[in-house]
């Protein structure tokens, strides 16, 4: 009985592990495929990246972070102007679309009826959102600008608005997600209590949730940075030499100024262009290690 | 109750950053005038554009100038619809955009800034001293397979031609293939050395015998002792390319003049808009030569400032 049972588990760890003993030529080849693969992905990355470290390499210097762009001294040209505008994008952002995010997961997960077609009809184009291009958000974005009034567009309500609809469909989603996953007794335990449905959503599901939520949040915010197409139609200029100063100030950002100094051809520009772009790396990994670290640091299991 | 804690937290604490976001909305500070110009248009004109609001941010840093490069064409939808102050453009404005600024009620001032001049240059030695516009095309076009210079006229030498140009990510690749050669497929053909240091062009052509190529009129000026520009014909008998010939509108089809509009009800009621268009144009010779273009001549110049003072009145 017991063997039996050894070898069952035995089996299993093999054909989990992917350390099969089997030898045939057709598992062989279909091997050697998984791996061409796999290694064929990672080193287009790593190729990529130490490329562009190699080419950007000259420029790491202080002038990157502290000086404006320049055309009079190609070789001291700086992002000073994108770090900071990409930095009050972030924010303004995730201002306009966090509360606005979780509030509609929070009604649908928890209040909506799900019954109803229109709540279903929400749902699956919700689905669909997360999916569409980003240059269709900057479109939106204009209209939204223009509705409102702004005959100049290139501010950073403007590029936050844009960026904002753009991860509100993923902050939708991993809300929901997040609340799903706080199990059903929290809530009957407090509704059994005497707590209204808003105290039990208040107190209890959306505390427990937070962890996913913000992980959920961080991950939307780390693609909204890396954006370029959506800001470049709401009009964001490419040459900026001040720092923004409010949500109505002119910005720019760090892929639009990357785009812009890569379509001029001196060598200076390019090698600053590459370093921006370990900069913008840089700042998406760091974002994506604290959505790491606040998931496992947070998370529970009921 | 540690789990409450969360919620009691987050609330004030994005309560407070919408809060500084709108606080830190002050005005600019600095001496002189302060304001917002926005300028779009050619990416040709950018580089002039830029180094003028860098030079200007010296000297009044209140001023708030934001450069785009969204394309002349592009460039004009914008102006024309009010939301651009200034207008970069490598061409004059075409009769349909102007209909569109006239729509809109936007009254604006052409005024030429630089001329940009490409140069086809050659190997010292070779015997080959002008070319037609045909000529060029038929060398540099899309489907060209001339590989020797007989293959141009027959009264060329019997010698292999090697090509050397910028890459097409470069503002004079642009020029040539949509402006010179202006077919549907705005490219020139692909097998030439492409390099976007200007060094590396002037050396290979400069150390292969047959060799030729492109880039813009100044740095041929910077490197004329080891190269040889060749005149191009458009028609008119053989032109050199020279800085009296670009400015004079002769040495077509490789010279064109470059412009900034400017929108007059801006530019009298801006004093943002004013400060950098005068300053622009005050410094316009050492603008136009930081960014590698032919600076205007005296009659120019003087036809621009004209214009200028005009718009106030």
């Amino acid at each position: 009985m017991s063997s039996v049972a050894a070898r069952t588990a035995r089996d299993l760890t093999r054909i989990t592990t992917g350390r099969s003993r089997d030898r045939t030529p057709g598992s062989l080849i279909f091997l050697g495929g998984l791996w061409f693969s796999l290694f064929f992905g990672v080193m287009v990355l790593i190729v990529l990246i130490v490329t562009t470290a190699i080419d950007g390499a000259p420029r790491f210097d202080g002038a990157l972070f502290t000086a404006y762009d320049s055309t009079l001294a190609p070789e001291r040209t700086g992002f000073r102007a994108g770090i900071l505008g990409s930095i009050w994008l972030m924010f303004t952002t995730a201002v306009l679309a966090v509360p606005l995010g979780i509030a509609a997961a929070l009604y649908l997960e928890e209040f909506a009826d799900n019954g109803r077609w229109y709540n279903r009809f929400i749902e699956v184009n919700l689905q669909n959102l997360a999916a569409v291009p980003s240059v269709v958000y900057g479109l939106l974005a204009v209209a939204v600008m223009a509705l409102m009034g702004f005959e100049r567009k290139g501010i950073v309500l403007g590029g936050a608005i844009a960026l904002a609809m753009l991860i509100l469909p993923v902050i939708i989603i991993t809300t929901r997600e997040a609340v799903r996953a706080v199990p059903t007794e929290i809530r009957h335990g407090s509704l059994a209590l005497g707590a209204t449905v808003l105290q039990t959503t208040w107190r209890q599901t959306l505390p427990s949730a937070v962890p996913g939520i913000a992980t959920g949040t961080i991950l939307g915010l780390s693609r909204a940075i890396g954006e370029a197409a959506p800001l470049l139609l709401i009009g964001l200029a490419g040459a900026v030499r001040f720092d923004p100063a409010g949500i109505f100030s002119p910005v720019t950002a760090l892929p639009i100024q990357i785009y812009s100094m890569t379509s001029q051809s001196q060598e200076a520009y390019q090698q600053a262009a590459s370093a921006a772009i370990i900069v913008l790396l840089v700042m998406i990994l760091s974002l994506n290690a604290l959505a790491i670290f606040i998931r496992n640091k947070f998370q529970r299991s009921w | 109750m540690k789990r409450t804690s969360y919620s009691r937290a987050l609330v004030p604490a994005v309560a407070a950053l919408a809060l500084a976001l709108t606080a830190c909305g002050g005005g600019a500070a600095g001496g002189g005038a302060s304001g917002t110009v926005a300028v779009d248009g050619s990416s040709t004109v950018f580089p002039m554009s830029n180094a003028a609001y860098e030079l200007l941010s010296e000297e009044s840093p209140g001023v708030q100038v934001t450069v785009g490069a969204s394309g002349t064409g592009g460039g004009f939808e914008k102006f024309c619809s009010g939301e651009t102050d200034i207008s970069d453009a490598s061409r004059p404005i075409k009769d349909e955009e102007a209909e569109v600024c006239k729509k809109n009620d936007v009254e604006f001032t052409e005024l030429q800034v630089a001329t940009d001049a490409l140069t086809i240059v050659a190997h010292k030695d070779l015997a080959v001293d002008c070319l037609t516009t045909d000529q060029l095309i038929k060398l540099w076009g899309p489907n060209s397979k001339v590989d020797n210079w007989k293959q141009l006229d027959p009264s060329f030498p019997d010698q292999e031609i090697k090509l050397f140009g910028p890459g097409t990510d470069s503002g004079t690749y642009d020029y040539l293939a949509a402006d010179v050669i202006a077919d549907e497929s705005e490219s020139t053909r692909k097998d030439y050395e492409a390099s976007e240091d200007d060094n590396v062009l002037v050396q290979g052509v400069s150390g292969t015998p047959g060799g030729t190529g492109y880039f813009g009129y100044t740095y041929f000026e910077e490197n004329a002792d080891s190269l040889k520009a060749l005149a191009i014909d458009d028609g008119d008998g053989c032109v050199e390319p020279s800085a009296e010939t670009a400015q004079a509108g002769e040495y077509t089809p490789l010279a064109r003049p470059l412009f900034i509009y400017t929108n007059n009800a801006k530019y009298t009621g801006n004093e943002a808009v004013a400060t950098y268009t005068d300053f622009y144009i005050e410094n316009l010779e050492a603008i136009a030569e930081a960014a590698q273009y032919i600076p205007l001549s005296e009659d120019q110049y003087a036809e621009t400032q004209s214009a200028l003072e005009g718009i106030g009145s």
